[in-house]
Formats: C-alpha cells, structure tokens, sequence
C-alpha cells in the first residue's frame, strides 16, 4: 500500500496526486516512470514520476482526467494507492555538450519535462520552456516550471493567457532568436510530431517521451512496441524517450486508439455502477 | 497378479460446456478413482519414474499412501520434495517426464502419475493437510528471492524448509510469474496457486510485489542485507515475426493476450478494467503450449473461428498432446504448413486477414528435425480481425538493469556454474532466465538445485 499524501485538484480534468513510495523516489530519474494499479480490480497503467521527494520519500503524479483510472484517483476519496511499480524506463540522458535547451509541453505534458528541466538547470544549462494549453483556466506548474527556466512562455488556442496559436509558433520565433542545441517536446502525440516536423527542418535534436498503451510495464508482453527508425522498440523498456525523428508517429496515432471503445465503456460503467467490491 | 493395461479415464467436462466459461477443463478427482489408478503401480524398487522428475517426488511412495488410503501421507510425500502438488499434477508435461519411464509404459499405459499428484494436493486443499507452522529461522542467514515464478518459489520453499528466512521480490502486483499471467485459469485456477503459496506464508517466506530488482531495488542493497540472493525472474519479452502489418491494432503477442485474460482478468471486463476486443476471427500463429492457450482463451472470449497457424505439421507440434486434443475438441482448427508474411489492415489500422506462405518440409537440420521451405508462388489469404502471435520469447530485457556484472550468454540469458552461481558471487540463478523457455517443473527442479547451492555456501559461511 502507498499511503496519499495529498491530492490537488487544478482545474476540471488536471490533478496532482503525492503518494509515498520511499523505495521509487530513492532510486528515480528524470524521464522515468512508474505503473500504477488504483483498485484491486484495476488496470496497470504508467504515469511519469513528475516530481520527486527523496527526503520525505514521496512521489508526484500529475493526472488529467480521461478514462476510469483517473475519474477513480480524482472521485473516490483515497487514503492509498494499493499497488505502484518503479521506477521504470530509462531515465533521460543529461546532455552536459548541450547549453540551450528549449522545453515544449502541451497540456499534460508539461509535468513529466518537470525532472528533466530541473536536471539541466542543476548543471548550469540555459532552459527555455514553452506551454501549451486550450486555455487560461488549465495552466498548471507554471510557476514550478518557471524557477528553472530563463525564459517561459506560454500559448492558448484562445489567447486567454499568453500568446494565441501552437507551441510550434512560438518554437520558430525562438529558433529565429537562438538556435537550441536541443528540444525536448511532451504532450499530445500531433503536437511532439509537429514539433518533431519542425526541428527536423532546422536540423536540431529532439527528444519526444512516448506513453502508448502499456499491461506489465516491464518488457514482458509488447503492448508498447513502437516504430523507431523502422526497428521495433518496447517504450517501458528502451523508452520512453525517443529520437523524435525517428519515431513513426502515424502508427503510434493509430495504436493510440486501440482500446478507445472499451476505454469509453468501462468509464460509464464506473460513473455508472461505482466500483464493485 | 494382472495388471489393468489402460489407464483408467480421468474424465474432463464436456467441450461444448467448458468453452463458455473460464472454469477448469479438468473434473475434481475422487478417491476411488485415485485408489485404482495407485493400484496399477508396480511399486518398482528401482523407480525409474522417479529420475524422470527434475525435483524427483518419492512417486511409488506417494501412491502407495493413496492405495493404503493415507492421503495425509500422501501429501507429506510429496511435499518433502516440493510444495506445489496442485499446479504441477496439471502443468507438469508428465508424458515427457514421470510417465515416460513407468514400467508399465513398455507393455500398456503408464500410471497416471500426474493425475495423482493432482489428486493429493487438490485434498490436501481442501482438507487443510498443508496447514504449516511458522519455520523457526537461523538467525543471521536470509536470502533474497527475485521473480516468483516455479523456479522462485522451488528455491524459497527448500530455503525455509532448512531454516533459512526468505524474503521474494515480485516486479508485479501479483504473486505467481507465469502461473499467474501466463498459464489460463481454465488449465490451473489461481485460488489453487494462491492456496500453495499461502503454505510458503505460512513457513515464514515474505512477498513484497511491485518490487522491480534493479530499479525499485539495487542488487547491491538486497547483497548487503542478505548473505544470497536467487534470480529466477523467466524468459521474459515476446519475439516478433518481424513481418509488415504487426503493429496494427488488434494484433498481440501471446503475452500481451494471456496477460491480460490471466492476470489482469479482461475476460471479465468491465468488472475488472482492463480490456481484451471483441473478436470473431482469430489466428494463433505458433504451435507450442502458449500458442494452445491463447487459442483456447479466443474460443471462451467468443470467437467464432479459431485457426492455430503452423509452419510444420501435427508431428512437429511442439505443444503437449493433451493440450492439443482439448484445443481441437473445443473446435480450433489446425492448418500446418503455413507461414505468415503480412497482416493486412482494414480502413481503421485494425488486422483485417492474413497472408500466407505455403511450405513443405525439407530435409532434417542437426537436431533431426525437417525444417520447413516456402513452396514457390503459393500463397493464401485468411480472414481475421485479430492475430496473436506466440513464436517463444527471449531473454529478460532487464536483466542487465539488475547488474551489468552478471554474465550473458550470447543469447541474453544469464550464465551460471554447475552450482548455479552467477558471475557474482551469492548470487544463484536458475529456470527460464538460465535456460531459456521451458516447463514449471524444470524450473522447479532448478530452483531447488539453486537452493540446495545455497545451503551449502550459507553452511559454510
């Protein structure tokens, strides 16, 4: 059992959930991730570790909304999360050659590039972070984010808060200004691939974290395979970061929306029926 | 005396009810039966069956007790070899083993070997003859077990038994390895597993899940606190054909599929969350026991056509023959000598069918066996909106992540002594991760071998 510390809820679908799990926060780093059960009955599903506290021996989930296991987490009021496993993946390559790095997140995502900012700011390096959400009432962690960034900036579909448009607009206008030697880009899938389409054009790296479907986490059943390069990749064993260029994005799209049905199904079963004991 | 040639029937339910549910194929066993069946042993002094048995279970001993009506005994026979009678009388390949070498095999049927240790353990169930008491442990020795697979549970068993305590670190939320996420509850219910693993619980071996070896935990802490440690974490990731169209939706490794129907029960979705798709055409592709499986499981999820694909023939069949006669009474069809070269999509990245290539047999390769060689320009199409693939695995992924000092073989598994040391010192290994994809009962009888290493380094210490 994982006893919950406490859970903040930000907006409607965007919550943070702080969890004690001494062992994982011993041994986490940036990048990687751990599978959590939320019910005995319940799916294994992985979540970034976006944050971490080896003194206080505590872990940081941010959660949006979207399917069962995370109406439960936000819904149910939970003392502890019965079952979590990690850290799993290989933790991010902190790229001491590289001096400026721009960070790009998109909704959700901008949680998981939390630990990776932090890592290259701790070495001195020159962050520039971009966020990207639907609107001013779903900016989170931007005040989190920002202590480790020189420059944040931050776009809306409706220009509520911040520049209106794409991360990826604002991306060029920082490209025109200084090249990075280096992007990291989390969130949506057609957002990491327009960013992907992007930097490739103006021959900088990129590093995109991938969370397709996943059941054990653990290399053992191949949910997670993935194209890279043209070579099968599991992303809870070799990921999740990847080459963004090399990744097959069309695919990953597509596998993304495997189980869509069924997701919807179970989540109206559970707003339906609760969970049964 | 005149010994009954056949066996006597150890009837299963009848195919037509059994693919409606998950429940056991197998009926429970009563005593008379069981007595008749212990009656037909010869009680051999030289017991050849028992060299047959990688953890070598007194067997004539054993089923002396069930024809003297001592089913107590019978238990305690068996359990001073090993402590899983309930799963192994059903998994155990006892035809390749056991069975094999009974005397009575040479002029009629072997004993039922297999249907007798099931029937021991399953009263010893039921009748609370595994009942244990808490191991009284030499102070100062433990071991740390990873994985708790057969070969984990082999090993911590014979360690509690000699008064060593054990602590068994489990990467998943359950506790079992393949008997829980790979082999169906309809071929080994899992309250079963959970009964004989509560006899470990009950000596004093401690679970931990969620506990990944080199990434919740370092080998280097678990060395520090314990004086050896056992790896027994399986064979471990799925291998791909490698062939276009095998990352469409609705396409699994057998893995994938058996995990998610076993241990994380999508058959009974959405009760539990996880979800398998509805299905109506299925192919297996693959011939050994996880290809049986997956197969049997499409059937109980509803499919309407089930086809296990082969490259081989029925004779090259790696799978058991029980396993195959219960998969074709429950309607899979066989088709040999096919081997897949694409999955083809529909409009949504969904497996739509399949196209394969014809073979025939070829010469025998080194081990005797034909391999099988396209027959030039002769294709087939066949339809399916879901494929699983069940070709064997390969090594544990992870294992380097354990230590990058413990020694591979080229193949990834890890090396080992003739004692099942590792190159670290303490640190023992055996089962799937040592040998490669095998049975339960092999990696049993490794465990226990590991184990036996074990005592002997920790006596020494």
């Amino acid at each position: 059992m994982f006893p919950i510390v406490s859970k903040k809820k930000y907006n409607d679908t965007i919550f943070e959930l702080e969890v004690e799990a001494p062992k994982i926060a011993k041994n986490a780093l940036p990048g990687q991730f751990a599978v959590l059960v939320a019910h005995e009955n319940g799916e294994r599903v992985p979540f970034t570790l976006a944050d971490c506290n080896k003194e206080k021996g505590t872990v940081t989930f941010v959660i949006q909304v979207l399917g069962k296991t995370s109406s439960y987490l936000l819904n149910e009021n939970l003392q502890s999360i019965p079952h979590i496993t990690g850290p799993l993946g290989i933790p991010s390559h902190i790229d001491e050659t590289k001096n400026h790095i721009v960070f790009i997140g998109g909704g959700l995502g901008i949680a998981p590039l939390h630990p990776i900012m932090k890592a290259y700011h701790q070495i001195g390096k020159k962050n520039t972070c971009i966020v990207g959400f639907r609107n001013k009432n779903l900016v989170f962690w931007h005040d989190r984010l920002s202590q480790y960034a020189s420059k944040m900036l931050i776009t809306t579909d409706d220009g509520s808060i911040g520049e209106k448009g794409l991360v990826t607009d604002v991306l060029e206008k920082e490209i025109s200004i200084q090249k990075p030697d280096l992007v990291y880009a989390i969130g949506p899938l057609p957002m990491m691939r327009a960013v992907s389409e992007k930097t490739q054009f103006h021959g900088i790296k990129t590093i995109v974290s991938l969370n397709p479907v996943m059941v054990d986490g653990i290399g053992m059943c191949g949910a997670c395979r993935v194209t890279i390069g043209g070579v099968t990749r599991y992303a809870c064993i070799e990921g999740p970061e990847f080459d963004a260029s090399q990744v097959d994005f069309d695919e990953l799209i597509l596998r993304s929306r495997q189980f869509k049905k069924e997701e919807d199904i179970c989540l109206r079963d559970y707003l339906k029926n609760g969970i049964k004991k | 005396m005149n010994i009954q040639k056949k066996r006597n029937h150890f009837p299963d339910r009848k195919a037509e009810d059994r693919v409606k549910d998950f429940q056991e194929v197998g009926l429970p066993i009563d005593f008379e039966l069981a007595q008749k069946e212990a009656g037909r042993c010869l009680q051999c002094k030289h017991a050849p069956c028992i060299t047959g048995c990688p953890v070598e279970i007194k067997i004539p001993e054993f089923i002396l007790e069930i024809k003297n009506a001592q089913i107590k005994e019978a238990y305690h026979i068996i359990r001073k070899d090993h402590f899983l009678p309930s799963v192994c009388g059903r998994v155990c390949p006892q035809e390749k083993q056991c069975e094999r070498l009974c005397v009575l095999a040479k002029t009629g049927e072997p004993v039922a070997i297999g249907k007798l240790e099931k029937f021991v353990g399953d009263e010893a169930i039921q009748k609370q003859y595994n009942q244990s008491s808490k191991i009284k442990t030499i102070p100062g020795k433990k071991a740390a077990v990873i994985g708790s697979g057969p070969a984990s549970l082999a090993c911590a068993g014979e360690l509690i038994k000699n008064k060593i305590a054990v602590d068994v670190f489990e990467a998943l939320h359950k506790i079992g390895g393949v008997l829980v996420y790979g082999i169906p509850e309809f071929r080994l219910p899992k309250k079963l597993i959970e009964k004989e693993i509560g006899v470990l619980k009950q000596m004093g071996v401690q679970f931990f899940e969620d506990s990944v070896v080199g990434r919740t935990i370092v080998l280097e802490e678990l060395l520090s606190e314990y004086q050896a440690v056992f790896i027994g974490v399986g064979a471990g990731t799925p291998l791909f054909l490698n062939i276009p169209g095998e990352k469409l939706n609705s396409v699994f490794s057998a893995n994938e599929f058996l995990t998610r129907i076993n241990l994380m029960n999508a058959y009974a979705f959405p009760e539990y969350d996880t979800p398998i798709p509805n299905a109506s055409d299925v192919i297996v592709i693959g011939g050994g026991n996880t290809a049986m499986d997956a197969a049997r499981n499409a059937v109980r999820l509803g499919a309407k056509k089930v086809t296990v694909a082969y490259r081989r023939t029925e004779n090259e069949l790696p799978a058991r023959k029980e396993e195959y006669h219960h998969a074709k009474e429950e309607g899979i069809s066989f088709r040999f000598l096919i081997s897949p070269l694409e999955i083809k999509s529909d409009e949504s990245g969904k497996a739509q069918s399949v196209v394969f290539q014809k073979m025939e047999l070829g010469a025998p390769d080194e081990k005797g066996r034909r391999s099988p060689i396209p027959i030039q320009d002769e294709t087939e199409l066949i339809q399916a909106d879901m494929v699983i693939i069940a070709i064997g695995t390969q090594s544990n992924p992870l294992l380097p992540t354990i230590s990058p000092k413990l020694k591979l073989n080229s193949k990834g598994y890890l090396m080992v002594s003739e004692n099942l040391e590792t190159s670290i010192p303490n640190v023992f290994a055996g089962g799937d991760i040592v040998t490669g994809a095998a049975t339960v009962i092999q990696a049993l009888g490794a465990g226990k071998k590991a184990a036996r290493q074990i005592l002997k380094k920790l006596e020494k210490e």
